[in-house]
């Protein structure tokens, strides 16, 4: 790293103060950002002019958020962190705006234009428009002494004075672009705006910062599957493809014919003078495995799965050749959907919709589930499958059928069966787990942690091996 | 065309540059690539398939005037085949061609040379003479150990030869590494990149593309085409077109010599830009509709 970026940082003032601490602001809400990045930071602020906010924005982008998820907060981060910078500054200094208060009373007509200019432009997404438009709202507003005081309730009350909506209002003229419903987004980004126009103000009444707060859920608009717990699923499922690659092989111990690996044959030959004495052979590589999944989706296993869901998600990330089935009364293959649908939302919806478990009662039917799942996959399985279930061992009172379990637990190599529920919870009521844990393994799984303990157990051949 | 151009001066000039062969570069593309040039850090180039990954390198060699050179991920790729070989059959003859004149000592010498060398992708780019632009293509195939190994070669530039000693480069080479994101690409490999992320460009920047590249096609039928590949990117489909087949289809109008896309133009050429049977089904029935009716021109 150059001496100069060195000095600058030492003297803990200016931009490179500053973006040590975006890097803490982004740490803290989740990205990871390491001292590294941060070094590259400056390494590219030296390449771009600060001055162009587009191009430091990217550029601080490009060095710092490294994959889609990041960017968005990123995105978020950055607004936030350099408007408060700014208007600190502005308080600091006391700048002040010009004074709106003594502009007038804002009439009905006015009123109605403003409306009209601010529907359009929320229809065209217009970014710039929007801008100024929520600065002429919020200084309309203002003069006529509404505000309540909480940025929050002052934005909403607005946006109904308005009549902003992103339901359809039929009662409007067709000529309003409001009749139709507005864009959900557009709508949500001028809130937003709305927002930072008050939250200016407010900072230039009382000459402080209000404290920062954190990004909520809803501020990320990330889909309402928990994401944190997915990266962590994927990376629990990573640890489970190794384990699942290198293992059984010694278990299994087949010793057929190895290729004969020429380069590392001759590389040996050449001690005995090019004459090929001693045979290298390729190592053998570890056949893929083969997986079958059975995720339960029924009602009694709601709260899990979409914890299910998303290690389902993640092992079609991980495994190639992988079938995945989900289950209520009916069984229904579903490693199309995974194929084809990276986003773990839209794979939830399409599963909850066109699926076809085909739930009449919305009860579980296990015994149903495994002859139609034998019927389906009866030529395919072999040792080398791996079958894991994933559900509650629930039957409702219908007879388990562990005979034909047993019957798939014996045609595939391993079987294991994550239940969902807390190990106190076993054997009682309906729960049959006991009847099925004769033939495979069983772990209790409801946290990425528990998952964890899975994939370290799938590492211990002895344990497995020794149910 | 400059033949070796020196380093762009500033964005604004790379832009310019990947302009002149023929890449229309957003604004943070042109950017990073700007920075690759200027801090030699590998790119990592994310985003769907076909809104031109691959070509963002070959537009940075061809500007560049730099040798492109490429790396296929597929997965089961190992070093022997990113890296290096001994050409073990060479060697062998050297052996048997001197085993009878020369002492041991002599051929062992010889035969871990250069010469003996087969330097694939990734050696090629190191040990260059001029600098070269690296395209390791489709990263997210390969795997993890894969990455672990390039780990190496993209923070120090240099390759560890056990027979030879260490290869360092002797230029720096720009690096871009592409990814469909069909799987997590792990945190080292990404520390130490720049990321891009590439999207399907806005319909302004797309009319552009295609107006480049086929610059016959009339101003209206270009707007609407680009018009329809948005609509039909909106779709849930199996594969949604890419540049590369709007700028197709675009040419396929050109040969027709059509003068508007309706719904016939539409559904007989449609399989330029789709290609999946159920997709086919899926556009004809929601773009080729729409156009039929003539009043939804913005």
């Amino acid at each position: 790293m150059s001496t100069e970026s060195h000095r600058r940082l030492q003297s803990g003032e200016g931009l490179p103060a500053r973006i040590l601490e975006l890097g803490e602001e982004l740490r803290a809400e989740g990205v990871a950002v390491g001292t590294s990045e941060l070094l590259d930071s400056f390494e590219v602020l030296k390449e771009v002019s600060w001055t162009s906010q587009e191009d430091f924005r990217e550029a601080l982008a490009a060095t710092l958020a490294k994959s889609q998820e990041d960017r968005r907060v990123f995105e978020l981060v950055f607004d936030r962190f350099f408007f408060r910078a700014v208007e600190l500054a502005a308080a600091e200094q006391g700048v002040h705006e010009e004074d709106l208060a003594n502009l007038g009373e804002l009439s009905g007509e006015e009123l109605d234009a403003l409306r009209a200019q601010i529907a359009a432009a929320l229809k065209d997404g217009a970014e710039g428009a929007m801008r100024d438009l929520a600065r002429m709202t919020i200084a309309a507003f203002a003069r006529r002494q509404e505000g309540s005081g909480v940025i929050g309730v002052d934005v909403q009350r607005i946006r109904r004075a308005l009549g902003l909506r992103a339901e359809p209002q039929p009662q409007l003229p067709a000529e309003d672009p409001r009749r139709d419903g507005l864009p959900r987004d557009a709508l949500r980004r001028f809130e937003a705006l709305l927002r930072r126009e008050l939250e200016r103000m407010q900072i230039e009444r009382t000459g402080e910062l209000p404290p920062a707060r954190p990004l909520g859920d809803l501020d990320r608009a990330l889909p309402s599957g928990p994401l944190a717990d997915l990266a962590a699923v994927h990376r629990v499922v990573a640890q489970l493809r190794r384990r699942l690659a290198t293992q059984g092989l010694q278990a299994r111990g087949h010793r057929s014919p190895a290729h004969v690996d020429v380069r590392r044959t001759m590389r040996a030959s050449l001690q005995t003078g090019g004459v090929p004495v001693v045979l290298k052979f390729r190592p053998r590589r570890p056949r893929r495995p083969e997986i079958y999944v059975l995720c339960d989706v029924s009602t009694s296993v709601t709260s899990a799965s979409v914890f299910f869901l998303s290690v389902l998600h993640a092992l079609h990330d991980t495994f190639r050749k992988m079938r995945s089935f989900v289950f209520i009364e009916r069984i229904s293959e579903v490693t199309d959907i995974f194929e084809h649908e990276r986003n773990f939302k839209r794979v939830s919806e399409r599963i909850a919709n066109d699926a076809g478990v085909a739930d009449i009662s919305g009860y579980t039917d296990y015994g149903r589930v495994w002859s139609e799942f034998l019927v389906q996959v009866e030529d395919d399985l072999d040792p080398r499958a791996t079958v894991i279930v994933l559900g509650d061992a629930r039957t409702n009172g219908r007879d388990p059928r562990a005979d034909i379990f047993a019957q798939i637990a014996a045609r595939a190599g391993r079987t294991f069966w994550l239940n969902p529920e807390p190990r106190l919870y076993w054997n009682y009521g309906d729960s049959v787990i006991s009847a099925y844990e004769q033939y495979c393994t069983a772990f209790e799984c409801w946290t990425t942690a528990q998952l964890e303990d899975f994939v370290r157990a799938l590492a211990r051949p002895g344990t497995v091996a020794a149910r | 065309m400059p033949l070796s151009s020196p380093a762009p001066a500033s964005i604004a000039d790379l832009a310019e540059g990947l302009r002149s062969v023929g890449y229309l570069p957003g604004e943070s593309t042109a950017l990073v690539a700007y920075l690759a040039t200027k801090l030699g850090k590998p790119v990592l180039v994310e985003g769907p398939a076909g809104v031109g990954k691959t070509e963002l390198a070959k537009a940075l060699a061809s500007y560049l005037g730099r040798e492109l050179v490429r790396l296929q991920c597929y997965e089961g790729l190992d070093e022997a085949k990113a890296l290096y070989e001994w050409n073990y059959r060479k060697q062998l003859l050297r052996i048997q061609a001197e085993a009878s004149g020369t002492g041991w000592d002599a051929v062992q010498e010889d035969i871990f040379g250069e010469e003996f060398l087969l330097a694939r992708p990734l050696m090629t780019a190191i040990a260059s003479e001029e600098p070269v632009v690296l395209l390791i293509d489709e990263i997210d195939k390969t795997d993890q150990e894969f990455e672990a190994m390039l780990l190496e070669v993209l923070s120090d530039f240099q390759i560890s030869i056990p027979e030879l000693g260490r290869v360092e480069s002797r230029t720096h080479p720009i690096v871009l590494l592409t990814s469909n994101n069909s799987r997590e690409l792990t945190e080292a490999l990404k520390r130490r990149c720049l990321y891009l992320w590439l999207d399907y460009p806005s319909l302004e920047h797309e009319l552009e593309i295609v107006r480049l590249h086929a610059p016959e096609l009339s101003a209206t039928v270009a707007r609407r085409l680009v018009e329809v590949i948005g609509m039909v990117r909106t779709l849930d489909l199996k594969k949604p077109p890419s540049i590369a087949e709007s700028i197709d289809w675009a040419r396929a109008l050109l040969l027709l010599g059509v003068e508007d896309i309706d719904e016939e133009t539409f559904n007989e050429t449609m399989s330029v830009i789709v290609k999946h049977r159920t997709d086919m089904d899926v556009v004809a029935e929601r773009v080729g509709l729409k156009l039929s009716s003539p009043a939804d021109v913005t």
